[in-house]
């Protein structure tokens, strides 16, 4: 059993997906899918274990050997964003059933959950697969059900918004698949391991340049980098809640994961840094997301796109720190999409609590809660702390060991600008505080209930993290920094 | 000379791809955006097909006495990625229906338009509250 | 009991924090919940005071905690500097629980159970802030301390109150985030370590101009010293209750700020390091400027309060100038201001708490002939006026007297100019109001209403600083002691 893990990790999720059609009722197929991903779950941390003690797994499928057969590769760098993908959906999938009583007509709530597994089951194989074109199909797999679960919202701009979404998401994943095909033809063969090996023989053709360009747009659209980032905010905004704290926690990260594998196993840092000017690109690119969405967050009037604006800002602190293309500047890198994933998902699912007790989401609604549900705008506080970096939460970790990864490189200018752009955070974070805590409750309006537990739970289990780990930080750094430096040590 | 006519191909390719893309920016019309972006996946799957086509071979099945094959992979990949271009396309299409349902509209330009009015008359709305 | 000292170290930090939960159950019940408050700084004030015999006979104490980064930790350790802060910090917290209990409940304050919450889990963080032993730490609760500060700041809820704790938030992370952290991050990356070290961390040779830059980030970074410009939450944060403004504004917030200076100046640039900068000067003269300024519009403030407020962005500036100067005795008169200032200041302002509780009056020119009736808490406000001034018999005569001659000694004449025209200028705007309240006649106004001395708790509360103020100048001793003890030569605490 144990020697299979790495394809039960995404066969899991995978089988459970079409087996909710024999259950009937709702409740069952969410107890259901919620056994499914934890299970995932386990088998993702028992996967870290192993990889922790004794380095890459390769697991052949099928029996057929690489680089002919498919190949499926487990090392530090997959293993650790697995373990956030499956966690963040098994904790969020606790409040799921609730959250979605009022947002998702009951017809629907099967399919709804259907196409959750079959998501997860995407993100967690383009993780683990060691074969490029696997990486389009589950790529292609988990696009597809995410298109779907945004459209199930009820506003009925979910509906457009998924549109847009599907539009330039297929652009993103056909991008891929012809830096995919590019790729093949110079080296003939698809598998990763092998592609590295191969690429360094043909790299000055201008073949290979094309291929690695269309590539990492393609990824970058899927990463919601600056300036291709323009399907998310619709796209959380208008999803059911509880999809946008599934994606908002997992999805970029994955698109990240991408980008990093490519870049640093496959072509290779010395490639990828000097064909393109990456760093200077990755930089600018980082520095306009961080500080136009966070701009535009502040200027929102619906909370959801408040913090989706404020996702495209996180992805360009992690792009920053990318683009330093050195060990430390990594390291912070995979440590902020561990926070980010722990900061979102808390404050997310807050908001899901909020949207199931008032049903609205602009922040002139939210007035008065601070008394009317405590523990949940509680929980909000704590996340948007952690936005801004507070001492002794997950978001305080990221920003030092970004700015001290750029300090390393002496350009003591980005370190001022990327503190800079967490005084942005402070102002939409504490915008809604104060409507929270100092406005009077809506006249006329019924007074709101606190959050039920199937939310309360799940949400402080996230919160708690965020401190948790904002304070016993060796878990996180250990593994992120094992993963750069594996990362580093496939220098060609 | 050769550049074109012996890379005729990748030039096929790259006209296709560009309509498809072209028409996705261009046109308004949701139905004729899926076409676009059929025609911009079509593009690729040929350049797939014919990259793997090896002059002078035959189709990859295996034979007595031939030994050239042209390479079957690439016809593997692009089944593959044509399913995921009917799904994709399917999806698609299943949107526009809804969309039509609930806007009235299919045309990008309507329907946002009608999104801009919602969010003025709903803060017209909540500043009259 | 027997406690080691260590234990009584992380008491004095946590158990504040802790007694947020026995505040909390007592809700319903107004005496016991005071009494928990009562009971948690009693026990933080002997374990201070324990702490400092422990000090004085020469035990090493320091504690570690947890490592949150790689190579630097939690820690905290006992240092002379370190000391004076927790001593006055909690003295002046059982002081101020006994105002508070008088001044909440003679005014009729809503939301008391937040109030004494907050209150603990500040002076929970002073302590840490008090004793840490690296920037890391005090930085944890720095922040910390501002953001428990928050609500006390907006206690009242008011739309004014909301404004108020806009400004206080934003110019406090703002600059925290922005310039201090900043600063921080930059020390960690040249020096390689945050501990605070005698002769300071920085290695030898490195490039003074980006020494002094950081300088630069450190002094603007520490907005809770109020320097200019970054000085405006001071006022804006009077819209707090009194007991509020009286041990966070003028004891514990602004001295968390200007500790942390004067810290950081000692002991991570160290006293010789920082007379080669370039960027010394300059902002010696910035906390000059601050001096004077304050002073200023302080005098043409009609609100009380906003007079003391300003009174304290100046006094500030006195402690950011002995930093600043760069000569050992610059930092014993800047430690010794430290205390001298919070008796003085914060019996001020628990006047300005008693007027307004028992008279209604908030404003120096409703004040004339107010003497008559309330003749203890004038004569407390006349004894501090003369601490902040300088006068005996009130102790701000010696922390004065020792900044003079600190700039004196560096040939600071500027500074020295600046030092004298401020006194005067603190008598024009301090003096007048007692001598108004007594020799003056009634104003109409006053004469129409029955006002009866302050409540009693007040009253004891202020007695006890305003003696305390007169003990420090009879006594200094001990004060001076320590306060001469910051920067030694032979070994400290780490053993080095």
């Amino acid at each position: 059993m144990l020697a299979h893990l790495p394809i039960l990790q995404v066969i899991v999720p995978l089988i459970a997906a079409p087996t909710c059609l024999i259950l009937r009722k709702p409740k069952l197929v969410w107890l259901f899918t919620l056994l499914a991903s934890s299970l995932a779950f386990v088998i993702s941390i028992l996967l870290v274990q192993q990889v922790m003690l004794t380095g890459t797994i390769s697991y052949e499928l099928g029996g057929w050997s690489p680089p002919w057969g498919i190949e499926y590769r487990i090392d530090k760098l997959n293993a650790f964003i697995a373990l956030i993908i499956s966690g963040v959906s098994t904790v969020v999938l606790l409040a799921a059933q609730t959250s979605i009583e009022k947002e998702i007509p009951q017809e629907k709530q099967t399919l709804f959950y259907i196409l959750y597994l079959l998501s997860l089951t995407g993100m967690l194989g383009i993780l683990t697969t060691g074969d490029a074109f696997n990486v389009f199909v589950f790529l292609e797999i988990s696009s597809l059900s995410a298109y779907s679960l945004i459209a199930l919202g009820k506003d009925r701009r979910a509906l457009w918004a998924s549109f847009q979404y599907l539009i330039m998401g297929t652009i993103g994943a056909t991008f891929i698949l012809i830096g995919i095909g590019l790729m093949y033809q110079m080296t003939g063969t698809l598998n990763m391991a092998d592609l590295a090996e191969r690429l360094p023989e043909v790299a000055e053709t201008r073949t290979i340049t094309t291929a690695y360009v269309f590539f990492i747009v393609g990824v970058c659209l899927k990463l919601a980098l600056f300036p291709l980032h323009f399907w998310l905010p619709n796209a959380y905004t208008y999803a059911p809640s509880i999809v946008t704290a599934f994606f908002a926690a997992t999805s970029t990260k994955v698109a990240a994961y991408l980008l990093i594998r490519f870049t640093f196993s496959i072509f290779g840092i010395s490639f990828s840094f000097t064909t393109l000017p990456m760093e200077t690109l990755f930089l600018i690119l980082g520095l306009l997301g961080i500080f136009i969405a966070s701009t535009v967050a502040i200027y929102q009037d619906n909370i959801k796109h408040v913090f989706a604006y404020s996702s495209v800002a996180q992805v360009g602190y992690m792009i920053v720190g990318f683009s330093l293309a050195t060990q430390a500047g990594l390291t912070a890198m995979l440590l902020h999409m561990f926070n980010h994933a722990l900061m979102k998902g808390a404050l997310f699912l807050a908001l899901a609590a909020v949207i199931y007790r008032v049903g609205s989401t602009r922040i002139a609604d939210f007035q008065g809660l601070g008394r009317q549900m405590p523990l949940t705008m509680a929980a909000i506080v704590v996340g948007g702390l952690s936005l801004i970096g507070v001492p002794l939460t997950v978001g305080f970790v990221s920003k030092w060991y970004l700015v001290v990864a750029v300090l390393e490189k002496g350009w003591w200018w980005l370190a001022g600008l990327v503190l800079l752009g967490s005084l942005l955070a402070v102002i939409y974070v504490w915008r809604i505080v104060e409507t929270a805590y100092f406005k009077a409750p809506i006249a006329g309006r019924q007074p709101v209930k606190e959050a039920p537990m199937a939310f309360l739970v799940p949400v402080w289990m996230l919160v708690s993290a965020n401190v948790y780990f904002g304070i016993d930080t060796r878990l996180s750094v250990e593994i992120a920094t094992a993963a750069a430096k594996s990362l580093f040590g496939v220098v060609q | 000379m050769t550049m074109i006519l012996g890379l005729y191909n990748y030039w096929i390719v790259i006209v296709l791809m560009m309509i498809g893309f072209y028409i996705i920016i261009s046109h308004g019309h949701l139905i004729k955006k899926i076409i676009g972006l059929n025609i911009f996946q079509t593009s690729v799957f040929i350049f797939y097909i014919s990259v793997g086509k090896v002059e002078g071979a035959t189709a990859p099945i295996w034979q007595e006495g031939i030994l050239l094959y042209s390479n079957p992979l690439p016809h593997v990949l692009i089944l593959t990625a044509i399913v995921v271009g009917i799904a994709t396309t399917a999806l698609g299409l299943a949107l526009i229906v809804r969309i039509k349902e609930e806007y009235g509209s299919v045309d990008e330009g309507e329907i946002q338009s009608m999104d801009n009015q919602d969010v003025i008359s709903q803060e017209k709305e909540h500043q009259q509250c | 009991m027997n406690l080691s000292l260590e234990t009584l170290l992380q008491l004095s930090i946590l158990l504040p924090m802790l007694s947020t939960i026995g505040i909390v159950a007592l809700r319903g019940h107004q005496n016991l919940r005071e009494a928990v408050s009562i009971f948690t700084s009693l026990f933080v004030f002997y374990a201070v005071v324990s702490i400092y015999l422990g000090l004085q006979s020469g035990e090493t104490i320091s504690v570690h905690w947890l490592q949150i980064l790689p190579y630097l930790s939690v820690s905290f350790t006992v240092e002379p500097l370190g000391m004076i802060f927790a001593l006055i910090a909690s003295f002046l917290w059982l002081v101020t629980i006994i105002y508070s209990i008088g001044y909440m409940r003679g005014h009729n304050e809503d939301h008391q159970t937040r109030f004494y919450c907050c209150f603990a889990i500040a002076i929970g963080a002073v302590m840490g802030v008090a004793f840490a032993d690296n920037l890391l730490t005090l930085f944890i609760f720095y922040e910390v301390l501002t953001l428990s500060t928050y609500p006390l700041v907006t206690h009242a809820g008011t739309e004014a109150a909301k404004k108020g704790g806009r400004t206080y938030l934003g110019i406090l992370l703002g600059t925290s985030i922005a310039f201090f952290l900043f600063a921080i991050l930059g020390t960690w990356a040249i020096a390689g370590t945050l501990d605070f070290t005698q002769g300071g961390v920085f290695p030898e040779g490195t490039d003074t101009t980006l020494l002094g830059v950081i300088l630069v980030l450190f002094i603007f970074g520490i907005g809770k010293a109020a320097i200019m410009p970054f000085h405006r939450w001071l006022p804006a944060a009077m819209v707090a209750p009194t007991p509020v403004s009286a041990l966070l504004h003028a004891v514990a917030v602004v001295k968390a700020g200007v500790f942390t200076v004067m810290k950081v100046c000692a002991l991570i640039f160290g006293i010789d390091l920082l007379s080669i900068l370039p960027t010394t000067q300059p902002l010696l003269y910035l906390a000059g400027a601050t001096v004077l300024l304050a002073s200023f519009i302080a005098m043409r403030q009609d609100n009380l309060k906003a007079r003391l407020a300003y009174s304290t962005i100046g006094q500030l500036g006195y402690i950011t100038i002995g930093a600043l100067l760069a000569s050992p005795i610059g930092v014993i008169g800047g430690s010794m201001h430290i205390a001298m200032h919070a008796f003085g200041k914060i019996t001020l302002f628990f006047c300005a708490g008693a007027i307004l509780v028992a008279a209604h009056k908030s404003k120096v020119s409703q004040l004339d002939g107010l003497g008559r009736q309330m003749p203890i808490t004038m004569a407390a406000f006349f004894i501090a006026s003369l601490a902040i001034i300088g006068i005996p018999p009130a102790g701000g005569t010696w922390s004065k007297w020792y900044l003079l001659m600190g700039s004196m000694d560096t040939e600071q004449w500027t500074i020295l100019v600046i030092l004298l025209v401020s006194s005067l200028l603190n008598i024009a705007y301090l003096l007048p109001i007692p001598i108004r309240a007594f020799l003056y006649k009634e104003s109409p106004s006053n004469t129409a209403l029955e006002i009866k001395e302050a409540p009693l708790a007040c009253l004891i509360a202020i007695g006890i600083t305003t003696i305390a103020t007169m003990v420090l100048f009879i006594y200094p001793t001990p004060l001076y002691e320590l306060a001469s003890s910051i920067l030694q030569t032979s070994s400290n605490a780490h053993g080095q």
